[in-house]
């Protein structure tokens, strides 16, 4: 193990090494049009800064997982505290119940502002679900879920637009048409595995939003479509304040709906197939599941959640174009479910709160907020390949003690 | 039909497709090597020619020589993609060797937002003109119509890269190493091969080939962006499945045949539709000859 002042030598050394590579593009800047070239002789100190103190947590962090002494949040004091006071009888249900208490209240005690925050905040966990059940228990990774999205969003703006279907009718429209959708990618798709699935669902995605901003009549290409729209209470439409307030209900009350779902499907024959199946497929095969049936429902079920999170889309923005449902998009939900936790609902709903909400309230930090979502999730693999909450598999304990008689 | 715009389109196609090898060519070493999609590849494309642009214009600017700037440009940008190679396997692939394969591509493409990001913030997002330095070669004037002297360097340049290539790789020492670990990387160390090395190497070249692709490109093109590497990177990825992953000349003859593919689509059917012909053809690929067409379709061990 080394200590704190070889840490810091070789964190100087990387942090020179950083300088040099970085050079061009951090210190010189070229304006073309004026054939200008300023130099930023002020980013060398920065930029060395920056990855002197990163090298040195890096390389401590390292070493300690090196040496396993790593930070446990369950064995901490903390941890056991929490526990403690969490198994009391009750104690659960009141944490619960006050927690949907003040969800409900949100709307009502902040600004619409704050509340069109957070429901956009709901609108990624719902996402972020549907997309748990490929990459977390399926072990698939889909890089094109924004076109499902997209076909949901799509499909309420372009039937409201040509037949005046509601909101409420094209919840499920959305749906099932996402579900479509996904059960025809899958069906060339789903032979592939990993990698290639990865790039095949990249490259549907892409063929989407492509084939979106040409076809001008159906889609009114990039422009968009405009003045969907909003929710209505059997009939009766809310103004602004209103229907933002209608809509975070809505919202709330989908993800509700969905982490029933799918804390259901986790445990039921379907789900564990799913876990198997990311596990070892080859053993999943002989014990008698069938792989493609298996996938083909795991890839329909998280498409049509996709879709009615669209249709949410649509209805709370009331326009939508092609920008929206870009690979980028796609990979910003993947983001969520890989930093919050793979397989895990509480992750999901962790990692989208936490990556919409805080750029959205330190401004200052929105313009790096790509930057260091991509160092994250290259932390994030490397330190902690789980997420931040780890999906815990089930185990069965056989009740009782054994006895000698 | 017209005989000349066909043969645009073909010459056209060709320089598409030596751009797509020079990419394709580091994405089919990495994979054959460590099994990895490089994601963040088109990005090291970027970033030489990134780095070629600042060189070139600062060099042009003070009035040197064009054709002194652009081998200057060139080389630098060759030196700075291979170190940004180098450094992105050390950091971000190297820890994740053992781990699943997904973990390792969530990091690729980690590591891709975060250089496109790193360019946009520091740089600019708006296209950034590449000063032109290509001289105009005189014996090309009864054909200019078709051929622009940018075309034919970007023909000589891939030619010599890809002859030197299969050199390094089949006759030298580093070369075999390579393919050893390629087949067998443990029995490759036992042998006292350092993988380690023999990986950094890999990268080393391919981000090499790419920066070559990337100043060769934007000088033709003429202006570049943050975000060119992402798309010729996916469409490089898809020429190197196209020809089989993992083999080197598949890469070449897959590049070439996705190059035509798209020059001819735009050509003969829309320009619209650019983008679209690559995954069309990766989707035809995968569904009925996953292999490609010179890979050799691995056999699975249970």
């Amino acid at each position: 193990m080394m200590n704190r002042v070889e840490i810091l030598k070789k964190s100087a050394i990387n942090a020179v090494i950083g300088i040099l590579l970085t050079f061009p593009i951090t210190v010189i800047k070229v304006n073309t049009i004026d054939q200008e070239i300023t130099w930023r002789w002020y980013m060398m100190g920065l930029v060395g800064a920056v990855v002197l103190i990163i090298s040195f947590f890096w390389i401590r962090q390292q070493e300690r997982q090196n040496s396993g002494s790593t930070f446990k949040f369950n064995e901490s004091k903390l941890g056991l505290k929490y526990h403690s006071i969490m198994s009391k009888p009750g104690v659960t249900k009141s944490v619960l119940g006050s927690a949907v208490l003040l969800i409900v209240l949100i709307p009502f005690i902040t600004t619409p502002y704050t509340t069109s925050i957070i429901t956009s905040a709901l609108i990624y966990i719902i996402l972020g679900l549907g997309l748990n059940i490929v990459v977390g228990l399926g072990g698939l990774l889909n890089l094109g879920y924004a076109a499902f999205f997209g076909v949901g969003a799509y499909t309420y703006a372009i039937l409201n637009m040509n037949f005046g279907v509601g909101f409420w009718l094209a919840l499920p429209l959305g749906g099932i048409a996402s579900a479509l959708f996904g059960a025809i990618v899958g069906l060339p798709v789903l032979r592939l595995k990993g990698d290639y699935l990865a790039i095949v669902t990249l490259g549907f995605g892409e063929m989407t939003r492509i084939f979106t901003e040409n076809s001008d009549k159906l889609t009114r290409g990039a422009s968009g479509i405009a003045n969907i729209p909003k929710p209505t209470f059997f009939g009766h439409a809310f103004g602004y304040f209103g229907s933002t307030r209608y809509i975070y209900l809505i919202a709330v009350a989908l993800v509700i709906i969905i982490i029933f779902i799918v804390w259901r499907m986790e445990n039921s024959r379907v789900g564990r197939s799913w876990v198997a199946m990311r596990e070892d497929d080859i053993a999943c095969e002989s014990m008698g599941i069938d792989l493609t049936q298996s996938k083909m429902t795991l890839f329909i079920i998280s498409s049509a959640i996709a879709g009615v999170a669209g249709v949410l889309f649509a209805a709370k923005n009331t326009f939508i174009n092609p920008q929206s449902f870009t690979v980028w998009e796609s990979i910003m939900i993947l983001c969520i479910v890989v930093l919050g936790g793979k397989g895990s609902v509480r992750g999901v709903i962790l990692g989208a709160l936490i990556l919409i909400l805080l750029p959205e309230y330190l401004r200052a930090f929105q313009q790096y907020r790509m930057l260091i979502f991509g160092f994250l999730l290259i932390v994030m693999m490397v330190f902690r390949p789980g997420g931040i909450i780890q999906n815990v598999r089930k185990i069965y304990k056989i009740e009782g003690e054994p006895t000698n008689e | 039909m017209d005989v000349g715009y066909f043969l645009k389109l073909l010459l056209s196609g060709l320089t598409r497709g030596s751009i797509y090898a020079l990419i394709a060519l580091g994405y089919t070493m990495v994979y054959g090597i460590i099994k990895l999609i490089n994601f963040a590849h088109g990005e090291l494309y970027m970033l030489g020619a990134f780095t070629g642009l600042i060189v070139a214009s600062l060099m042009s600017y003070s009035g040197i020589n064009p054709v002194l700037s652009l081998i200057v440009a060139t080389i630098i940008a060759i030196i700075y993609s291979s170190a940004y190679g180098v450094a992105i396997e050390k950091i971000a692939y190297k820890p994740l060797r053992k781990s699943q394969r997904l973990s390792a591509l969530i990091s690729a493409i980690g590591v891709s937002m975060f250089l496109q990001n790193f360019v946009l913030l520091f740089q600019t997002s708006d296209f950034l003109s590449f000063p032109n330095l290509i001289p105009t070669f005189k014996f090309l004037k009864p054909v200019e119509n078709y051929l622009s002297s940018a075309q034919v360097l970007i023909y000589i340049c891939t030619a010599l890269f890809l002859i030197g290539f299969t050199i390094l790789v089949k006759f030298t020492k580093t070369g075999k190493a390579m393919r050893a670990t390629s087949q067998d990387s443990k029995m490759a160390q036992l042998l006292g091969i350092s993988i380690n090395k023999v990986i950094s190497f890999t990268f080393l070249i391919g981000s090499a080939a790419a920066a070559i692709g990337g100043v060769l490109i934007s000088s033709q093109v003429g202006q570049i962006n943050f975000y060119i590497g992402f798309i010729v990177g996916i469409k490089a990825f898809v020429a190197a499945v196209l020809g089989g992953i993992g083999s080197l000349a598949g890469a070449v003859l897959g590049s070439f045949v996705l190059g035509l593919v798209e020059s001819f689509g735009t050509g003969y059917i829309s320009s619209n539709y650019e983008d679209l012909f690559a995954f069309v053809v990766l989707i035809v690929i995968l569904t009925f000859k996953p292999a490609g067409l010179l890979g050799k379709s691995e056999k699975q061990k249970v």
